[in-house]
């Protein structure tokens, strides 16, 4: 895979548009509007195709997925999908490809998960060291694709794939051997649980100050708080500081961002371990605010599905929110269509499209724009080119 | 004279808010070298995209062999046996010549690539041309200048009588060069007219027959090659007298700025590609490195930024910085100007303000502690903008929208910026138009007066001999002689840089 990839994930000049006129803004709108026409489109034809009436569903998509409950459920499930989505995201930035978001998540939030147990802390200082091996394994994990690329030159694509196998299984015979709490005539593996010093407070108690009444058996979830806390790191970070302009001199230029004095393997070192240190965080959602431990049924893929919102979302903070949250509505909606009797697949599908047609407008929208704005030069100097 | 193989007459193509061609008559006889020149942006490329089928003219004709044709693209074009071979090659690198030549184009015979019938064609058209290519090699093993001479067989093999070359001593060495225009020779005494788009004129001069002179989007005349000067070329290109690069009183001190000592490089088989060099450059000079492309040029000055390993030691003012890494040398003062801005110098896709910032990322006024400081560096952007005369509507402009010549200053506007104490310039001014480069050697002169030191490499033996204070000349990674630029003119400089004279 060459570097000519990412320069196409990358926003591209589209957001560095001159401030010619507002078509430089109009741009910008068309992008994500003809991304989302032409999604419905392929979505409706492959609704016709398996038999139902495209209208009907989307209706009852958007009646049951607005209720409160079903808002409740997308904003948690969108939060792992956030982080995955962030993770991802970073390596975008510099053309590093982490597909292995999913076996770090894994392996931290197993990891974390039997620590958490292992100990007895304070409050705070019980979440945080949690939040501090997750964060750490993650690092750890995808620091070896970063040393692998840097001293022998291996893809962190193949790598960072073969990881994703490795830490499968070495969490799957971990949680066999080590990790497990045996509980007598049960077959289910799991970590112990861990005690509620080391659990993530919920926000119930805050939206119901506000008045909201919630329906029995929901949540909000509180690690909410920490995925907005990584989006604003990652936008300080990515788009207002010295190692930020590094970050993206390199996507865009390797040779340049060496030129100009960026260490290119230390570079590639850092951003494993940044991304994969937030890909820690995706799993600990769950951990600490829902099932305090990790067995059996832990939530896999969503390091996959990460890729998914990071191409979506088009690496920033606010696009890979919408993206997560559109991901995790679709997931939602899988139990609505099956209810009226539509495939439950079509929501893959959907959002497969959604994210094939946001990166073509995309690129459909640079394409106009660069020539827009090589117009504006040429017309505001009188250059002949 | 007899009827034109092609000719354009009144051309004028407009896009909003510029005219790229105004007026254009351009007509190309069979077996002709026609050169057309001008400076960046007098309407070169557009008229040549015209005349390819690229762009439709919003007036005038096009005539092939007297009868009038209008292009929709260039696949018209190519019918009509008008061929083109662009800049930049595009060649596969991992098929072989003849599976490049017939891409597109492939002759059949029961549905299967008549590769007989292909090879036969390849053959007759290399030997009638004096090509000497061979249709079996892969391109990936071919240097540049062959690779050149398949692109031309390409265009032929689709049935071209005009064959239009862009730039194309660009990218080749002298040597490269001179076959190139043997291989012209041969095109031209079979007849096939060569649309031949340079700036470099003496080269022109050397190839062509006539001479088509535009500015600013417009044809100033038509001149045969034999009789004028590169200087009355370039005066008509300008419209106006030529400035020349010539430093007047010197400006050396006694304060040794870089002192290199044993530099060594080896290149990844272990050759030394820089051998042993020793030099020092004062406050105030301009240290010369003329020599012929791949001596070793490239790796020394790569070396001095730490972007090559090295051995050896470098000192810049009173300290040893043989250690360190790329941005502390460029945060102690070095500035550099790249050879390949596109490659080194600029991120395409970003806008200028953050082009600045490029390089000075640990620097005032761009950084403000850990973070980018945005609004000093684009008022630092515009102040280069303002000071270099860079051609933009503003600085939020990606930098790919910018002409080469446009490029270029701002780059060099930035590498003046910080106060550098020694400025590493690989050819400055290459790409850049005549009057463009006039204003960079005067900022180079003015910052040398100021005490700064300068390591210039150059292909353009004027540029050298006219802003060096002393000239030395690498070969085979060595310097094998040193010259006083005040005695030496450009044919002897070149006879040294062969080796001839060292």
């Amino acid at each position: 895979m060459s570097t000519a990839a990412p320069e196409r994930l990358d926003p591209g000049p589209l957001r560095r548009a001159p401030r010619v006129d507002g078509r430089a803004l109009l741009l910008a709108v068309a992008a994500p509007l003809l991304a989302a026409v032409v999604a419905l489109a392929v979505s409706s034809i492959a609704l016709v195709v398996s038999g139902s009436d495209p209208f009907t569903v989307y209706e009852t998509m958007l009646a049951e997925g607005s209720d409160l409950r079903s808002v409740l459920i997308t904003v948690n499930n969108g939060v792992p999908l956030y982080l995955a989505g962030l993770a991802v995201s970073i390596g975008f930035r510099m053309g590093l490809f982490n597909i292995g978001v999913e076996g770090q998540y894994q392996l931290a939030a197993l990891l974390a998960a039997a620590a958490g147990a292992a100990v007895e802390l304070p409050a705070v200082l019980h979440v945080l060291l949690i939040v501090l091996v997750a964060v750490s394994v993650g690092a750890a994990w995808a620091g070896v694709a970063g040393v692998l690329k840097t001293t022998r030159g291996v893809s962190e694509v193949i790598s960072t794939i073969m990881l994703n196998v490795i830490a499968a299984g070495l969490a799957a015979y971990l949680l066999a051997t080590y990790l497990q709490e045996r509980v007598e005539g049960s077959n289910n593996q799991a970590t112990p649980e861990i005690a509620p010093s080391g659990r993530f407070p919920t926000l119930d108690a805050p939206l119901e100050a506000l008045g909201v009444t919630l329906p029995q058996g929901t949540s909000l979830n509180g690690f909410v708080l920490v995925a907005v806390l990584v989006g604003v790191l990652y936008w300080l970070l990515v788009g207002r500081s010295r190692f930020g302009f590094d970050l993206k001199a390199t996507g865009l230029s390797p040779s340049a961002a060496v030129a100009s004095g960026v260490d290119a393997k230390r570079m590639t070192v850092t951003v494993m371990l940044l991304s994969g240190g937030v890909a820690g965080l995706v799993g600990l959602a769950q951990v600490l605010g829902d099932t305090y431990d990790y067995g059996l049924e832990f939530t896999s893929g969503l390091g996959l599905t990460g890729i998914g919102v990071a191409l979506l979302g088009r690496n920033s903070p606010v696009g890979i929110a919408f993206a997560a949250l559109l991901f995790a509505f679709l997931e939602r909606s899988s139990a609505t269509l099956q209810r009226i009797d539509v495939p439950t697949e079509i929501y893959v599908i959907m959002q497969g499209t959604i994210v094939l047609s946001v990166v073509v407008a995309y690129e459909v929208v640079r394409r106009v724009g660069v020539a827009q704005a090589e117009r504006a030069v040429r017309a505001a100097t009188g250059d002949r080119a | 004279m007899s009827t034109p193989v092609v000719e354009l007459a009144g051309i004028t193509k407009r896009f909003p808010g510029v005219v790229a061609n105004r007026d254009v008559d351009l007509s190309v006889q069979a077996g002709e070298v026609h050169a057309v020149v001008g400076e960046n942006g007098a309407g070169k490329s557009t008229l040549m995209k015209i005349l390819y089928g690229m762009q439709r003219p919003d007036e005038g004709v096009i005539r092939v062999d007297g009868a009038e044709v209008a292009f929709k693209s260039a696949s018209d074009a190519i019918d009509a046996g008008i061929g083109m071979v662009h800049q930049h090659f595009m060649l596969a690198d991992n098929l072989t010549v003849l599976e490049n030549v017939v891409l597109g184009a492939e002759p059949r015979r029961g549905g299967r690539l008549d590769t007989r019938t292909a090879r036969a064609r390849i053959l007759e058209l290399s030997e009638r041309y004096g090509l000497g290519v061979d249709p079996d090699a892969l391109v990936e093993e071919l240097g540049v200048g062959d690779r050149q001479r398949v692109e031309i067989l390409k265009v032929l093999f689709r049935g071209a009588r005009v064959l239009i070359l862009d730039e194309p001593t660009a990218v080749l060495v002298p040597q490269e060069v001179d076959e190139l225009f043997a291989s012209l020779a041969g095109l031209r005494a079979e007849g096939v007219a060569v649309v031949f788009i340079s700036h470099k004129l003496d080269e022109v001069l050397r190839v062509a027959d006539a001479v088509t002179v535009l500015r600013a989007g417009t044809t100033v005349t038509t001149v045969p090659a034999q009789g004028t000067t590169p200087r009355a070329l370039a005066e008509l290109m300008v419209g106006s007298e030529l400035p020349t690069p010539e430093t007047r009183e010197s400006t050396v001190t006694d304060v040794v700025q870089l002192d290199v000592q044993h530099l060594s490089v080896r290149s990844p088989e272990g050759r030394p590609v820089v051998d042993d060099v020793s030099f020092r450059i004062r406050r105030g000079e301009v240290l010369g490195i003329a020599g012929v492309e791949g001596n070793g040029q490239v790796e020394l000055v790569e070396a001095l930024l730490g972007l090559r390993a090295s051995t050896g030691t470098v000192r810049l003012g009173d300290q040893d910085v043989s250690g360190w890494s790329t941005r502390a040398r460029r945060e102690g003062g070095i500035g550099y100007v790249p050879e390949d801005r596109h490659r080194q110098g600029l991120l395409l896709s970003a806008s200028l303000w953050e082009n600045r910032v490029l390089g000075h990322q640990g620097r005032r006024p761009a950084r403000r502690g850990p973070w980018i400081d945005r609004r000093a560096a684009r008022a630092d952007t515009a102040r280069i903008v303002e000071e270099y005369g860079v051609k933009t509507p503003g600085v939020s402009v990606p930098a790919f929208a910018l002409s080469g010549g446009n490029q270029q200053k701002l780059v060099v506007g930035r590498e003046m910026s910080g106060a550098p104490t020694l400025l590493v310039a690989s050819h400055p001014t290459r790409g850049v138009d005549v009057g463009a480069q006039a204003q960079l050697w005067d900022h180079l002169r003015t910052a040398r007066a100021q005490g700064l030191a300068v390591l210039l490499v150059s292909a353009d033996l004027e540029e050298l001999i006219g802003l060096s204070d002393t000239l030395v000349v690498m070969l085979r990674g060595r310097f094998v002689a040193t010259l006083d630029p005040a005695g030496t003119t450009p044919e002897s400089l070149g006879s040294a840089m062969t080796g001839a004279a060292a």
